[in-house]
């Protein structure tokens, strides 16, 4: 009998590909990466293959040495497979032309995604596997989570026979991330497909030195050419091995599949090719237009590449006589995007008759939504007399015009249907109750259901926005709910920001959580949802479930509370049947966890069900309330009209001309945004305070800013502007403020956990405390906008080593989408605070370039003079190398500037001199030399010298620049480890600064070498066995590079010394800091006192290697950490990602925990030893 | 020379127990104990709350920020079961009972009466011999009167007792406005053992800081004092064997310990300060002041200078309390 199962695509390919695998290389790639998650967690549960032994799943540094550790273990006679998408599969390119020209089956499996262009989109579209057609694997194309399980499998099984290689792709999101209940393939069919003999030879082809062979060898122009033409037959019978692959999966499933799948009308006038999850959509739309008479058709390509030029084309009914070929790609400048180009090329070679016209077009890049409404305009399109080619559908294109008109409004979505939105804020569980949901609806009652889920682009206080459907019918559309008929409102207050009720249907219902009554809600509603309400007849239901979930000891997690509100109201199921269903539900989901958690739920869903009211709707708009601007405080028309469009979720109707061709943004956009996340916000008490600038300096936002000024100034300050008497001696005279800007805060907490100063009659108060926000609102943005009107310190008098006073320092990296409490964003805020004005950043992707280059808005910001950090990123894995091309570029720049100057000695005499002998080493000495920077330009523009035009663009380089390489561990330790070693090595003055949270942070938390042994991470679910490689120790084996390893918590004096340190060396420099992180499981609030127990226990070595110290004849290397005083045990009990090893391993948790402790014991011994040798000056030991 | 005790109907080789301590969560230290002479082990305090607060911080931290950004929906592997700390304690008894021949007695801290329910049949299934009942309660509610915290007590045992068959110790501190009237209650409800007494943690207050820290203060052998004046007095007035706590450093203090009449002697402080192996030194200590005083047994020992036994009864109440005070004299 079939097993139902409702999970997502990416857990669909996993099972198949987990099951029939022997090697499995992983490395983490959205949206692929849960691919490899589950690979691994398997695998640490021993859960075997489909021939009784647990696959070896290895993690690699990258995709590229994934691609190769797949290569040798084919190569080997192992059945191997890996998961990637995008730049992920751009790295496997060599390796996979090796891997088809040495006609070795595998199957990669891809959930395919956008590549980075003008910007980096983790989202769907078929760049990355239109990127590798040339290299000669198949090409199978999954449209839905059912055919990506089904897919693999064939996949699977047909590149044994074919000894092709096999790329099964499936839509990044959309599929990949979809849940769906879908038809489980069970272990017997997948035995019945893989045949053994084609494994045996295979086996039989791998290098043994018991038959040995070579393979690999280098071939000349007398014979490569021939050789490369043997393969020929192979591809020429692929196709065919493919059909007869899927007709015996159709005997033994009843789900059959055909590598050009014609679905429509047999006498179709108009038929659409298209491949992917699109396919599901342009499927449904025919049903819906062939009832009303319409003759349209849609071919469904499956096999894209050995593309079948005679079978393709016998797929398409005789009567086409116009079609339409769809491509979720993007190849600028091509004569066509590749599908359109081989079906016109299909049709050419093949077709017997009168040509149909055949078009192409472009839709869905990166997730753009792909619905019946685009799909009726692609076929109206085709019944034009002479129809649109080279269009795009889903944009509006107000450039090129390729844009083809759509009703927005259409709609095939049958009313049988049950169609949910369900807006939550990130934290409250709402993702995950709709899911148990889905599950709940899939697999006990006979109705289908999907499940696709939109999440924020910021990582705190972020929005998701659930979609949710079920019904008798198999559901094929993948697009978004537009017309629901159930809105959950999650959290009141976006109500005041988004249209939430715009795609209510009417008669639909509405449920709000919110602290006001039945009675009293009405009211706080702003207008335009009250008018909704009236308009579309809805039904409106509140339930305060935040106080519901906290009388049960759920702590802000909303989810059982609503999960449980939509089964009472949405009679998807009857009410006590659905009830059942939650707790059975919810003993299954969390009794592992522990019968706390589940009474907790279970007291939960029975307290929800007397707390929910339906209200009673007034007949007339009362309310005065409007929605907020997405952008405040008068922003550039560029940013008002179109950041902030975005910002209101409104970015799809911003036609193509609005947006800058290159990819390149103003800086500084965060300040408009004012996101008000924080509950309670830090609220400084001057007479309380020492004025010591910690709070400032661990303030991962931004948002708490250190002023020493006139005393005359206060003069025009609002009425609760704080202010007290500077202390320091050197600000004698001066007042002081702390100000925290109310609306930017995330409400952390960090802030005040670090602070030292308490009151001396009450030891709870200390001199910043948090405090409810709401009602500070208003008073603290007048201060706010009070105390930025306030002039700077002055940057040349500040003393930069102490952190009171450097801490007064404008930070040029501010309110950043970063989560709350985020251990990194500290140490930019601090670099750029340090030498903002004069610096280029190059990020590698991660956590840091999101939360720094993810639209809409960036944190990197300027000073008043318009100077701040330049900022781009390159690639993950390249970004030593961008920023070392970044540093060389302006050091010729500055030769050449200097050069010309020179040339110019005679006209411009001491300016010349000056500037070329300037000593920029401090603050003062930059300034002055902006200074004659700026007399320079103005003097060039007067002199009629070639030198002098050729100066000016130059000229600012003779400012001092600083470049700063800035990347996370993954990139660091890694992937981009080679790259970075080889910069460094180079001796170039660049600055990296390693933000080290010991797992691939962005990526949901997997394992890289810079994880701590025992910890227990993703691709590390059985605990990492090894030990953190020292990074730091690789460096300084070189000599010449200033190393620092810093953690702000343990030490903040070292941390900001180290920075100075660093930048002032005139040499590459590399910084490694500890960046405590919510992948750690840990209270974000006191996350400072874990970084102080990590330096406590000797898990984390602060210490300094300075070069220069050498040349002065002293050890270069000074040990910052005293000798550890805590047991490393008591650190790691701090978090629960190495407390999770004890509760699940808890052997295996004990012998690495000792483990852990003598690593650090060798550690502390042997830096002790180095910091500690006599150094000797001249015979170049140091 | 016969160390035997009868404790809670458990037969001892030795009168002298490592009691409730960090020590005892290594089963190598469970074996050292038992070669080094004791008669028994109370394994380290289980704590109900703990365990609560553990799973439900993990259950919190483990999905924190989940579900919220699309490239990290998770930030951890889910593991298919957690051996939450009771797993691992019952574990620890199963693997002790099959290591030693010395009686395993678990303890157990609870809040709830569920959860002390739960735990100790969870406890008794795993093959503890006995069970020490840990009631760790400092009430702070103004409202809440004495009367109510002893019927916690009671409640606590009854239920209990309703669930397993192995013998109940109840750890208590002195802390009772007439403790033999709350003696006689534990003994009527059924406990078979009082381990007098619990020393509280109490917390002390960092001068730099301003911040109450943890500090646990270990016993001396002034501690001795308190817990051996009641075991002096309850003994022989309750069926319950009586087990002294807090204060035993050396074979004096054991000596003392079974003359009040202490049918188990029980050690922490000294062990975590001297070693495990200071067992041996202790009976070492006991043995020789047996020797020298003509005992065979320790059976011989119990209670002879008990209230009931002492040749001064009053000794152990307030008159004699009286004359300590006028016959103090200050030395400067």
């Amino acid at each position: 009998m079939t097993e139902y199962i409702t999970l997502d695509g990416n857990e669909a390919v996993a099972k198949i590909a987990y099951k029939l695998s022997e090697v499995i290389a992983i490395y983490p790639i959205t949206p692929s990466s849960p691919m490899g998650e589950w690979a691994d967690e398997w695998a640490s549960l021993e859960e075997p293959n489909l021939w009784g032994v647990v696959p070896q799943v290895v993690e690699m540094q990258s995709e590229g040495g994934a691609a190769g550790a797949i290569h040798g273990a084919l190569q080997a006679g192992a059945l191997a497979t890996t998961f990637t998408a995008s730049q992920g599969l751009l790295l496997m390119i060599p390796n996979m032309y090796k891997i088809a020209g040495e006609l070795t089956p595998t199957v990669f499996h891809i959930a395919s995604r956008a590549i980075a262009a003008q910007a980096l989109s983790i989202f769907g579209d078929h760049q990355d596997v239109m990127a590798v057609r040339q290299t000669g694997w198949a090409m199978l194309s999954s449209n839905s989570v059912q055919e990506a399980h089904d897919m693999a499998l064939i996949a699977h099984a047909a590149t044994l026979k074919a000894r092709i290689p096999f790329l099964h792709f499936f839509d990044g999101f959309r599929t990949s991330h979809e849940v769906q209940k879908i038809a489980l393939i069970s272990e017997d069919v997948m035995r019945a497909m893989v045949n053994e003999e084609l494994i045996a030879a295979h086996r039989a082809r791998a290098l043994s030195p018991d038959h040995p062979v070579i393979r690999g060898t280098a071939q000349n122009p007398d014979t490569y050419f021939q050789a490369r033409e043997t393969v020929n037959p192979f591809y020429a019978a692929c196709p065919q091995i493919v059909q007869e692959t899927m007709d015996q999966f159709a005997a033994l499933t009843g789900r059959q599949y055909k590598l050009y799948e014609y679905y429509g009308a047999l006498d179709a006038d108009r038929v659409i090719v298209i491949m992917g999850s699109g396919a599901e959509t342009v499927h449904e739309t025919i049903d819906y237009l062939n009832a009303r008479g319409e003759k349209l058709g849609v071919l469904k390509v499956r096999l894209f590449r050995p593309f079948a030029v005679e079978l393709f084309t016998a797929a398409l009914p005789k009567t086409v006589r116009a079609i339409a070929v769809l491509d979720r790609t993007k190849e600028a400048g091509s004569a066509g995007e590749p599908l359109y180009l081989d079906v016109v090329n299909a049709l050419y070679e093949a077709w017997e008759g009168a040509l149909p016209r055949v078009v192409g077009g472009r839709y869905g890049l990166s997730s753009k939504e792909f619905t019946p409404a685009m799909v009726k305009a692609v076929y109206e399109n085709l019944a034009q007399p002479k129809p649109k080619n080279h269009f795009t559908v889903g944009i509006l294109d107000d450039v090129s015009h390729t844009s083809l008109d759509f009703d927005p409004e259409f709609s095939v979505e049958p009313e049988t249907t049950v169609r949910a939105l369900f807006y939550g804020l990130g934290a409250d569980g709402t993702v995950g109750a709709n899911k148990n949901s889905i599950k709940i609806i899939g697999e006990n009652t006979d109705n289908y259901a999907q499940g696709y889920f939109v999440y924020d682009s910021k990582k705190s206080g972020s929005m998701t926005i659930s979609h949710l459907r079920f019904g008798k019918s198999p559901i094929r559309s993948t697009y978004l709910v537009t017309k629901a008929n159930f809105v959950a409102c999650h959290q009141p207050n976006f109500l005041e920001r988004y249209d939430i009720l715009r795609d209510a249907v009417e008669g639909g219902t509405f449920l709000l959580n919110t602290p006001y009554g039945p009675e009293e809600v009405w009211d706080r509603l702003p207008r335009r949802v009250q008018e909704q309400i009236i308009a579309k007849r809805l039904k409106f239901y509140v339930i305060d479930a935040y106080k519901v979930a906290a009388e049960n000891g759920m702590k802000g997690r909303i989810n059982t509370v609503m999960q449980v509100c939509f089964f009472a109201i949405a009679g998807v199921l009857p009410r006590d049947e659905a009830i059942a269903q939650i707790k059975h539900a919810i003993e299954k989901t969390y009794g592992k966890k522990g019968e706390e958690i589940v009474q907790m739920n279970l007291r939960a869903v029975d307290s929800t069900l007397e707390r929910l009211y339906e209200v009673r709707v007034p007949e007339r708009v009362t309310s005065t309330i409007e929605l907020l601007p997405p952008l405040v405080g008068n922003p550039p028309e560029f940013v008002r009209k179109v950041l902030g469009e975005m910002t209101a979720r409104r970015g799809d109707l911003l036609p193509v001309g609005v947006f800058p061709v290159d990819g390149t943004y103003p800086t500084g956009t965060t300040k408009y945004e004012k996101r008000n996340l924080a509950l309670e916000i830090p609220v400084w008490e001057p007479d309380i305070c020492i004025q010591c600038g910690k709070c400032a300096m661990v303030c991962p936002h931004a948002v708490i800013r250190i002023k020493a000024y006139q005393p005359e100034l206060l003069a025009s300050a609002p009425p609760t502007f704080k202010a007290t008497d500077a202390k320091d001696a050197e600000w004698r005279g001066m007042k002081y403020t702390i100000q925290v800007s109310p609306e930017d805060c995330t409400g952390c907490g960090i802030c005040v956990d670090v602070c030292p100063a308490k009151s001396k009659s009450a030891a709870n108060l200390r001199a910043i405390n948090m405090r409810p926000q709401p009602p500070l609102r208003e008073s603290e943005r007048a201060n706010w906008e009070f105390f930025l009107s306030l002039p700077e310190v002055d940057r040349s008098l500040i003393k930069v080593t102490s952190i009171r006073q450097q801490q007064a320092q404008q930070p040029l990296f501010e309110f950043s989408g970063a989560c709350s409490g985020c251990g990194e964003t500290p140490y930019i805020k601090l670099a750029t605070q340090l030498f903002g004005d004069r610096m280029i950043v190059a990020n590698a992707t991660g956590c840091s370039s999101i939360y720094g280059g993810n639209m809409p808005t960036t944190p990197w910001t300027t000073n008043a003079e318009g100077y701040g950090p330049a900022w781009s990123n390159s690639l993950f894995e390249d970004n030593a190398e961008f920023g070392f091309g970044i540093r060389v570029a302006i050091d010729q720049h500055v030769a050449y500037a200097r050069y010309l100057l020179s040339q110019l000695s005679s006209e411009l005499g001491d300016l010349a001199r000056e500037i070329l002998e300037a000593d920029q080493r401090d603050e003062a000495g930059i300034y002055a030399q902006r200074e004659r920077v700026k007399t320079l330009k103005a003097r060039l523009q007067t002199l009629d010298r070639p030198e002098a035009r050729r100066l000016l663009p130059v000229a600012d380089y003779l400012v001092k620049k600083t470049v700063w390489l800035i990347g996370g561990d993954g990139w660091a330790y890694d992937i981009g480890f080679g790259g970075l070693d080889h910069v460094l090595s180079s001796g170039r003055n660049v600055k990296v600064l390693v933000l080290d949270t010991e797992v691939y942070s962005n990526t949901g938390g997997q394992a890289s070498k810079a994880t701590p042994r025992s910890a227990v991470a993703k691709f590390a679910a059985g605990g990492k066995p090894t030990a953190k490689k020292d990074l730091g120790m690789i460096a300084m084996s070189y000599g010449n590079i200033y190393v620092a390893r810093v953690a702000m918590g343990g030490r903040d004096e070292q941390t900001l010394r180290a920075f100075i340190e660093a930048e002032a060396y005139d040499g590459p420099a590399l910084i490694i800091a500890y960046s405590h992180c919510i992948a750690h499981g840990i209270n974000m609030m006191t996350a400072m006192r874990n970084q102080k127990a990590a330096v406590d226990s000797g898990q984390w070595l602060l210490y300094r290697y300075n070069p220069e110290r050498a040349a002065h004849g002293e050890n270069p290397l000074q040990l910052d950490s005293r000798a550890p005083k805590l047991p490393v045990k008591t650190y790691l009990q701090m978090e629960n990602r190495f407390k999770m090893l004890e509760l699940s391993k808890p052997e295996v948790a004990r012998a690495l925990f000792e483990e852990a402790q003598r690593d650090v014991n060798t550690r502390y011994a042997l830096y002790e030893y180095l910091a500690s040798r006599p150094v000797t000056v001249g015979n170049g030991s140091h | 020379m016969n160390l035997e005790s009868l404790y809670m109907g458990l037969r001892l080789k030795s009168p002298l127990v490592a009691s409730a301590s960090p020590l005892s969560d290594k089963l190598d230290n469970i074996k050292r104990m038992e070669d080094a002479g004791a008669g028994a082990v109370v394994l380290y305090s289980l704590f109900e709350e703990q365990i609560r607060r553990e799973r439900e911080a993990l259950h919190y931290y483990l999905l924190h920020g989940t579900e919220s950004y699309a490239e990290a929906l998770t930030y951890f592997p889910e593991p298919v079961t957690y051996h939450a700390s009771p797993d691992q304690y019952l574990e620890l008894i199963r693997k002790a009972r099959e290591a030693v021949d010395i009686p395993i007695i678990a303890s157990l801290n609870g809040t709830t009466l569920g959860g002390w329910t739960r735990f100790a049949q969870n406890m008794a299934q795993a093959g503890a011999h006995a069970l020490e009942l840990n009631v760790y309660y400092i009430p702070t509610d103004p409202y809440l009167s004495g009367a109510a915290v002893e019927q916690t007590y009671l409640d606590i045992l009854a239920a209990v007792k309703g669930v397993v068959d192995i013998p109940i110790a109840m750890k208590l501190s002195p802390y009772f406005s007439n403790m033999a009237y709350m003696a006689r209650r534990l003994d009527e409800t059924g406990a078979n053992a009082l381990v007098l007494f619990n020393r509280f943690y109490q917390p002390d207050i960092n001068i730099e800081t301003l911040e109450v820290t943890p500090n646990v203060v270990l016993s001396t052998s002034a501690d001795l004092r308190l817990p051996l004046t009641w075991i002096g007095i309850l003994y022989g007035r309750v069926r319950a064997s009586l087990a002294l706590t807090s204060g035993v450093h050396t074979g004096e203090d054991a000596v003392k310990a079974i003359l009040a009449g202490a049918s188990a002697v029980c050690m922490t402080s000294a062990l975590l300060r001297n070693g495990i192996e200071y067992i041996r030194t202790v009976e070492s200590g006991l043995r020789a002041w047996m020797e020298k005083h003509e005992y065979e047994s320790v059976q011989q020992m119990r209670g002879a200078v008990s209230q009931m036994h002492a040749e001064d009864p009053s000794a152990f109440e307030r008159v004699q309390y009286m004359r300590a005070i006028s016959e103090y004299k200050p030395t400067v």
